[in-house]
Order: structure tokens, then sequence, then C-alpha cells
């Protein structure tokens, strides 16, 4: 029996238009698919690889590895204070300019330029080139048209976007209703923050499904609560409060009562002595009214908004007044880098922080069981043993976001039929 | 000199729990028996009212060496209570070779 209403004609799937028919998982399984992705989603989309209090002041940098993309990226704010962004590559001989002793981890830093470790050529903080060891031995050399190569940057509340679309969308359109109910919420104010990473077996489609939906909440998480809670949770199994989509944005709106919890019973011993757990410290700060899109449904049982903005940024928010954001770097088909970062007002005293260490170890405890069963379940999808999969109602946004990326391969592949054919079929 | 501040001098026997960074809490769960994580924290927990108490007067800015310790070491108490109060064994059940590492962590 339904405890929250659904939209006309019955139910969410239906309600946004989508097909209820079971869903195939080929787009999880193969190098060839994933290839269609790059292109065809990573390449296009915007993709957050940030926030602004990493780069607080003039020649502060970043780099972010996309593998998706094809590229690693340098994010930088410039003597301006102005945000730029660069493929981070050296003009000379194509050398990854920004690095330490391992060429494919990230990094970050402040600095007055950017020196190439292979010939040391330099760049300004505008990418600009400045130097050139040995410039006469060059021929017809024009630094000015040999400075970084570009990549658009943006940012929307504080969060820093990348595309590398030639011509793209503005950022704030395209994160369209669902961004705008969000404009307001004082992210600014959250700098107190935690990054867990984590590489994972599995496609990055199938751990944004684990946490797209709670419908495996009251199983998989069962021994986290007390028994008799357990016991009660998985007898009336999990609705959301709400689900929106908008475009290829996507939300689910869901309860919590665990911040405070109505019966401390409910809570393991040391959640009662902390008054914290998996729902953040329950005597979070004021931050005065909440922007609209934050539980869309007003319901006073709220606990918590989970945002996913295509293709591969979720972004949390809790009811004690925190947030966390889930990125999934896809590496190949199969394997991807999950990273995680929870985001608190900076503890007041050493009491809060321990608070917030209850919350952020219990979310690991949590993350740990969501990650080993991706593993289990992307080798068993790959046995091609069962092909089609139902997805009920409280999977919808699973459903939209396979859907989508279908959508974009497919537009992708149409728009390219037209090109030449490429020399190796013309011979 | 006593790692921790005076009024929690009898969890100086635990000091070995007194960990910077959630990393090695982590490892140092892994890494310990059952019965060794249910000792510390029959030693610790009772005395996690008071410390809670206690490091509500505690600034974060200029925090004490003494009064650090004893932030990190109820932090090492969060860690174990996992194993202790809810999981019966070191490891999160069905995690097999996951693992989820810290790469940013605020250290007062």
């Amino acid at each position: 029996m339904a405890h929250f209403r659904k939209p006309e004609p019955g139910s969410w799937t239906e309600h946004f238009g989508l097909a209820t028919s079971p869903v195939s998982y080929d787009d999880s399984i193969s190098a060839e698919h994933y290839e269609l992705e790059r292109d065809a989603i990573f390449r296009k989309t915007w993709l957050n690889v940030g926030r602004v209090e990493q780069l607080p002041k003039r020649g502060s940098f970043f780099t972010k590895e996309l593998d998706a993309a094809k590229t690693s990226v340098i994010v930088s704010r410039n003597g301006e204070g102005e945000l730029r962004a660069w493929h981070n590559i050296c003009r000379h001989r194509g050398n990854k300019l920004v690095w330490n002793d391992y060429p494919r981890e990230e990094t970050s830093g402040v600095c007055r330029q950017f020196t190439c470790k292979y010939h040391g050529w330099r760049y300004d903080l505008d990418g600009k080139l400045t130097f050139v060891q040995q410039e006469d031995e060059f021929f017809d050399l024009d630094k000015d048209k040999l400075g970084l190569a570009p990549v658009h940057v943006d940012v929307w509340e504080g969060f820093i976007f990348v595309t590398f679309e030639k011509d793209p969308q503005p950022l704030r359109d395209y994160m369209g209703r669902l961004g705008a109910g969000l404009e307001g919420y004082p992210f600014e104010l959250m700098t107190q923050k935690h990054t867990y990473r984590a590489e994972v077996g599995s496609n990055w489609k199938l751990f944004i499904d684990a946490f797209a939906e709670f419908y495996h909440a009251p199983v998989l998480h069962a021994k986290q609560a007390t028994s008799e809670e357990s016991r009660k949770l998985q007898a009336v199994g999990y609705e959301a409060l709400a689900y929106d989509i908008d475009g290829p944005h996507a939300v689910v709106s869901s309860w919590g009562g665990m911040s405070p919890p109505k019966d401390l019973e409910m809570v393991k011993p040391i959640e009662r002595v902390l008054r914290s757990g998996l729902f953040g410290p329950w005597d979070g700060p004021d931050i005065g009214e909440l922007p609209p899109g934050v539980n869309p449904a007003k319901h006073p049982a709220w606990g918590i908004d989970s945002f996913l903005f295509f293709p591969n940024f979720m972004l949390l928010v809790w009811k004690p007044n925190w947030y966390l954001t889930y990125h999934y770097w896809p590496t190949s088909y199969n394997t991807h880098i999950f990273e995680t970062s929870l985001y608190f007002a900076p503890p007041k005293n050493a009491y809060e922080r321990l608070q917030q260490e209850l919350a952020v170890v219990t979310f690991k405890e949590y993350a740990l069981q969501d990650g080993n069963t991706l593993e289990a379940t992307q080798t068993m999808i790959e046995s091609g043993a069962v092909t089609e999969f139902p997805l009920c109602d409280q999977e919808v946004l699973l459903r939209h976001l396979h859907t989508e990326c279908r959508r974009r391969i497919a537009e992708h592949t149409d728009g390219r039929s037209s090109a030449p054919t490429p020399i190796s079929a013309v011979s | 000199m006593a790692a921790l501040p005076a009024p929690f001098a009898e969890l100086d026997a635990y000091a070995e729990w007194i960990l910077p960074s959630e990393k090695d809490r982590y490892a140092k769960r892994i890494a310990s028996s059952m019965d060794e994580l249910q000792a510390f924290y029959d030693a610790a927990f009772p005395r996690l009212q008071d410390g809670a108490e206690y490091l509500k007067s505690v600034d974060i800015e200029g925090i004490s060496d003494e009064d650090r310790n004893l932030l990190w070491l109820f932090s090492s108490l969060v860690t174990v209570s996992f194993p202790v109060e809810v999981w019966r064994q070191a490891r999160v059940p069905d995690s097999g070779a996951a693992s989820v590492d810290v790469t940013v962590e605020p250290r007062p």
C-alpha cells in the first residue's frame, strides 16, 4: 500500500513518460559502448571538477584526470582572480604539463607560472607561453600562437565545471529547473570537508543506480539499524516522498527520521551519546530558510534530497544542514573511480568535530557495503546469462539515467553518419 | 608527560589509539582482534559522555596537544563502535576487498 501519494497516472515512471518494460544492461558491459559514452556524453556535457574553495587565491590550481573525456585538465585562478582551465599538455611535444611524481595522479598547489618538466617551457596564469628554452634554435616560432589549449570553465553556486563542447550551452541553463531550485543554498558556509575515494570494479552507471534508489536500504543496510527497527523497516519497505526529472537531471526526495530519532532506542549507543549518525549531527547549524528546490514535497518527515546532475555529479542535501557530493569517473567500461566529499559548517568546538566524525565514518561503512555489491553485479551482468531486468517505480531515476545515456548516444551516432567515410574503409 | 587531559588519565593505557587520521584508525581496527576492540570500547565508551561535555569547552582554534589527543582517541572509539555495536567483526560484512580511502580530512 502506498504511504505517499503518487502523481497521475498512478506511477512516477509513467508520470515522467518513461517505459515500464524490463531494462537491458548491455550499456554497462562492453568497451564499445563505453567508447560511445566517452564521445557522446563525457566530451559533450558540463562536468563538475571541484569547488571554488579549492582555488582560494591568485595562482591556486588543481589538476583533474578525466579519462572518460580522454584528457587531463588544469584549473587555475589567474592574476585577476578569474578562473581559467586548459588541457594539461605542453605545446612543445605534448608532455603532461602539471604533475608530481606519478603522471596519472592529480595534484594541486599555488604557483606563479606553469613550467614543463621536459624542456622548461613556461606558461603564465593566463595560459600564455612566456619562455622557450633556446628559443633561437626553433624555426618561425610564434609564442603568441602557442598558449595552452583552453577548456570552457564556469561556476554554479561555487561548483566549478568544465566542458569540451565547442560551443556549450551556458552552465546555468544546463543546470535547469532543478539547479535553479537549489540556488541560494549556503554551500559556501560549509567548508569543513572530508573526501573519500575508491576504485570500484563496475560500470560507472551501476554505482549511480545504487545511490539513486533507496529501495535497497532496508535490506542491504539492515544491520545498521537496531534489530527491531530493522524488522519494521523491511516490513514497510521504502517509498520516496517525491521524484522529479528535468531534462537529463533528476532528484529523489526522501524521508528520514534519524536526526534526531523519535525514539533513542532506534539508534546505536554511540549515536545516542554523540547525537549524530548517518543523517549527520542532529543539532545542525541554523542556516535560515531553505531554497524552494529543497524538500520539494514540503513534507514534515523530509530527511534528504539526492540530486543527480547529468552525467556523473550527485548532490545530497540533508535535513540537519550539511551536504555531500558523489562523483563517478569512468576509467573503463567496468571500472570507475568513486569520489565523495562531505561538507559541514566548520565545528565550533572539538565536540562538534567528533559528531561530524561519527557522521563521516557511518557514511563510509554504508559505502563499503554499497561498493562491494557493485562488483558482484558487474560480473554477473557481464555473464549474459540474463539480459533483461525489471525495475520498479522506486527505481525510476535509474531507468531515466540509462534512457538518457542511450538517447544521447543515438543522437550522437545519427549526427555522425553523415561524416566522411573513414580512410580504412575506402581502399 | 601525560598523553590525555588529567580527567581522562586512565585512558592513557590506550594511547596507541591516539591516531590523527581516519585511515590509520580504520587500519588499526582491521588489524585488531575482536577482544582487543572490545577491551578498548569497554574502557573508553563509559567515559564518552564526560568526554563529549569536556570537548564542548575546547575550541578547535589553538587546541592543546592533550585535548587534540582526546579528540583522536574518541575518534578511534567512533571507528571501533561499528564492529563492537553492530558487526561483531572488524570488517564491514560482505565488503570483501572493497576499500574506501580518505584523501582529505580536517585536522586541527
